[in-house]
């Protein structure tokens, strides 16, 4: 298999623009007769199928929660990212994207980063016009704040509920096109095979989740924006729904899957307290603009400080090592993502850490309190230290944030060209569920602006491209490949039923996270992941002899659910692994411990790995097949990254 | 700490639900309300019975999933909080809660602790939008929006759609939420143009759905975990008088 990437020709400030004028157009009156199936309807599923609809496509949308405005989306907190240079700071389309290349640490598509920051500019226009309520200042115009990696003020963020705001906008768009009829909504539906014909995606079997249905929809082209799956690790910052299970079985039909070890680790999550935690909880990025991360210089005060013997205010200044702004005096405390977690693991392996397990560095806004003001804190960050006390009953305002990383959001998914096309005609891939924008490291505040490119911006173009050479038939659901896949899932669904072992899905699910996190996690070693290739490998086969799944199918059952998707879990924690021990270099959230350099920074091999992997399913337990697209850096020079 | 719960369980939407007694042992106070039920949960499922079912994701206290009537209130005893951001420290050795799902006819039972909230999407669906394309709007910073009105406009945008609000109200109204959406885009210069339909199709399709009169006893702004205020219920009534007196609903 070739990958094709499909990038235009010509120089890159001009692809996107040409591109759009080359691909071919879809008559408004032929729009009509294709059907578009978007799974997912966050950012970038929710954003897709209002678009779509709006063009005049028909359009069934699917989400597995009750509503669409549910959707994970809505927990992003700090920001969204556009090169408006509204600050007058020297802000720019280029610069937004040599930032975004950079901070990814080369491992990115050039081109497809390039219309990200290209497109951003629309997206804030677009979303004020939908009424999403930006912070402003006096004058009415709108205010932006920095976020890590960058040192231009280009976040656009609406207090600390961003994410939210965004896909609300996005919501009401689809809304309105669920009103008029051109988009059909399927919530509490969650998809469970893709499926072909002719060899081109031509639908999907979904599972009614309130009556346990198993049923197919036809359509000439689907899009998935599910996601990502940090959820493989059991603790993460994603809802506890997120899963791969749609992305994963369009692998298993033959679209490849790109760069899955790419795990984001965030810096500042609220630290593991207990062996019950069900999940993570973030602290936005944008607090470490008014926050200092600091720990106490040596190994004995933080012993005395764990053990109770002093207390955080005995600390005086002198002894607080504040080793952000130490070691990256340029960006201090805004270093990207990947660098700010990497050193506070560095500080408490050396013995450095707070908090009662160790694990766990101080964000401090003490400072920022005696130079602005309480007050000024609280209108800037407000929900968020309400947030931290009633889940730590700690009071942010009088005592440091404790903070420690944590997986956060997976840079890697299924590969796709330059029009988010998988390697499956008529399969497309947006938003956090494709490899395609952010490397090896995403940068704060671009998540959100890449779900809404692709869904505002992108796909409406080059779906047309794809539909407007196919032909209007349709392909009946009494069609034998889909009574083919419905059967698989209800086998699959009864199988699962059927096993009535002694071990819980959410069992299976911690003891598989762990195994992640201390192999395939914020470092990683050749030993490790060999080892935990066959831990995984022996955890599947032990989930498959002793799972218990209680209930039926024929109901809603939410054991069946993460059933399903935990099954999925293993199979991908498996791939991750494979990938990371083909990459033997560092880069962004990909620690490799034999690639680093003196000062312990993450060590690039450009010279072997400037490539994306993407792979070939061949079957469970059988190696999957590496496919290379190589990258060209023709826009951005390849160099060390450096904060500094 | 040991406790003991009486869960609302009902098989499905025609089913008949009871209450069913659980003890539940060993809970850490530093445990969400949810991780309580989960921990509960995996000792029904390794006893072979069937886990409660009870809605949840983001556990954030954004995603606006979680519900649960506790001991009489939406989102149990603690104001300005979600089901998911509720520990077990603000309940004590040996206490006893009641679990319940929201009740309300616009709320029907889909099972055990679920209920069927897409009423409210119907309601934005009838006009909680602005009817805008994608492309071909003004660049943002053209329509400036004092600080004021944006603020304002922003307090009653950060409604999670949780439900709480209909829960909360002895006539099960759903005139909190819908305030909120229609504050919201009635304030912005955006919204202006769809202003009095929006407000008269959105208040229509509330009472489609069921949902019954505002009690005016102010409970939904007292539970709303997100602070929404009852201001929003008054500019609602003023938005709503002012549009059925020059109605453009042709």
């Amino acid at each position: 298999m070739i990958l094709d990437s499909k990038i235009p020709e010509g120089p890159i400030a001009e692809k996107w623009d040409k591109h759009k004028f080359d691909v071919k157009l879809v008559n408004p009156a032929n729009k009509r007769k294709y059907d578009i199936i978007v799974v997912g309807t966050g950012l970038a599923g929710a954003s897709a199928a209002a678009t779509f609809g709006e063009l005049g496509y028909n359009v069934k949308a699917f989400c597995f929660q009750d509503s669409p405005r549910r959707a994970h989306s809505i927990a992003a907190q700090g920001g969204i990212n556009a090169a408006k240079n509204y600050q007058n700071d020297g802000d720019s389309v280029f610069r937004l994207f040599y930032d975004t290349v950079k901070g990814g640490d080369y491992r990115s598509r050039e081109a497809n980063v390039y219309r990200l920051a290209q497109v951003s500019v629309n997206i804030i226009d677009q979303c004020v016009a939908q009424g999403v309520p930006f912070a402003r200042d006096y004058g009415g115009l709108l205010a932006n704040r920095s976020f890590g990696g960058a040192q231009v003020s280009r976040t656009f963020y609406a207090r600390g509920q961003t994410g939210q705001q965004l896909l609300l906008g996005a919501y009401s768009a689809l809304n309105r096109q669920i009103a008029y009829g051109k988009v059909k909504m399927y919530p509490r539906t969650e998809m469970l095979d893709l499926v072909m014909v002719d060899g081109k995606a031509r639908g999907i079997v979904v599972r009614n989740l309130i009556t346990g249905a198993i049923e197919s929809h036809s359509a000439h082209a689907v899009v998935l924006a599910t996601g990502g799956y940090g959820n493989v690790f059991f603790l993460s910052t994603n809802a506890m729904g997120s899963n791969a299970t749609a992305a994963w079985r369009a692998y298993k039909k033959g679209a490849l899957f790109a760069n899955p070890c790419f795990t984001q680790i965030h810096p500042t999550c609220i630290p593991v307290s207990g062996g019950y935690q069900s999940k993570l909880t973030l602290m936005s990025e944008s607090l470490r603009n008014d926050g200092r991360v600091w720990v106490p210089k040596t190994v004995e005060m933080a012993q005395r400080l764990r053990k109770g013997e002093i207390k955080v205010a005995d600390i005086a200044e002198a002894d607080r090592d504040y080793y952000l702004e130490r070691k990256y005096p340029a960006f201090g405390n805004l270093v990207p993502r990947d660098v700010a977690s990497r050193n506070a693991k560095l500080v408490c392996d050396e013995g450095r850490g707070v908090g009662a397990s160790g694990l766990a560095v101080y964000l401090d806004f003490a400072d920022a309190i005696k130079r602005d003001g309480q007050a000024a804190i609280a209108a800037k960050y407000g929900n968020l230290f309400e947030m931290y006390e009633k889940i730590t009953d700690e009071n942010p305002y009088e005592r440091p944030m404790r903070i420690y990383p944590a997986v956060h959001y997976t840079m890697g998914g299924l590969w796709v060209d330059y029009n988010l096309m998988t390697t499956i005609p008529g399969l497309y891939a947006a938003g956090e569920c494709n490899f395609s924008d952010h490397g090896a490291n995403r940068l704060g505040a671009s998540a959100l602006m890449q779900g809404l490119a692709d869904g505002y911006f992108v796909l409406p173009y080059t779906i047309g491209d794809y539909l407007a050479r196919m032909p209007y038939e349709k392909v009946s659901t009494d069609h034998p490949a889909f009574k083919e896949a419905e059967q698989a899932v209800l086998a699959k669904n009864n199988l699962l039923l059927s096993i009535n072992g002694t071990r819980t899905v959410d069992d299976f699910h911690k003891e598989l996270g762990l195994i992640m996190w201390e192999h395939c996690g914020m470092a990683r070693n050749e030993e490790g992941l060999k080892l935990a290739k066959q831990e995984i490998r022996r955890l599947r086969d032990e989930f498959w002899r002793d799972v218990k799944v209680t209930g039926v199918n024929e109901e809603l059952n939410q054991t069946l659910e993460r059933a399903n998707r935990v099954a999925d879990f293993f199979e991908l924690g498996e791939l991750m692994v494979d990938d990371a021990l083909n990459r033997r270099e560092s880069c962004g959230g990909h620690f490799r411990e034999e690639s680093q350099t003196p000062e312990n920074e993450a060590l690039r091999d450009d010279e072997n790995y400037a490539y994306v992997a993407a792979w070939e399913f061949t079957g469970v337990g059988n190696e999957p097949i590496l496919h290379r697209e190589e990258l060209e850096f023709e826009n951005v020079k390849l160099t060390q990254r450096s904060y500094k | 700490m040991d406790l003991t719960l009486k869960v609302w369980r009902q098989k499905n939407r025609e089913a008949a639900g009871q209450m069913v007694t659980y003890p539940v042992k060993g809970i850490s106070p530093d445990m969400s309300f949810l991780e309580m039920l989960d921990v509960l949960n995996e000792d029904l499922i390794v006893r072979g019975e069937e886990p409660i079912a009870f809605d949840h994701d983001c556990r954030e206290g954004i995603c606006g999933m979680c519900s649960l009537f506790i001991n009489g209130r939406p989102h149990g005893p603690e104001r300005g909080t979600t089901t998911c951001q509720l520990h077990m420290r603000h309940f004590n050795y040996g206490d006893t809660i009641t679990i319940e799902p929201w009740r309300a006819a616009a709320f029907p039972v889909h099972k055990d602790l679920i209920v069927d909230r897409s009423a409210f999407d119907r309601i934005q669906q009838a006009g909680g939008f602005i009817s805008v394309n994608t492309g071909g709007v003004p660049d943002a910073n053209e329509i400036p929006i004092p600080k004021t009105i944006a603020d304002k406009a922003f307090d009653a945008a950060t409604c999670i759609q949780c439900g709480a609000c209909v829960a909360a109200c002895k006539n099960s109204s759903a005139i909190l939420f819908v305030s909120a959406k229609v504050s919201q885009l009635a304030l912005l210069p955006q919204g202006k143009t769809e202003r009095k339909t929006r407000v008269e199709n959105m208040v229509a399709q509330m009472d489609l759905e069921g949902f019954g009169s505002c009690s005016n006893t102010g409970a939904c702004a007292v539970e709303c975990p997100v602070g929404i205020s009852m201001e929003n219920i008054d500019m609602l009534r003023r938005e709503y008088i002012g549009a059925k007196a020059t109605s453009e609903n042709l």
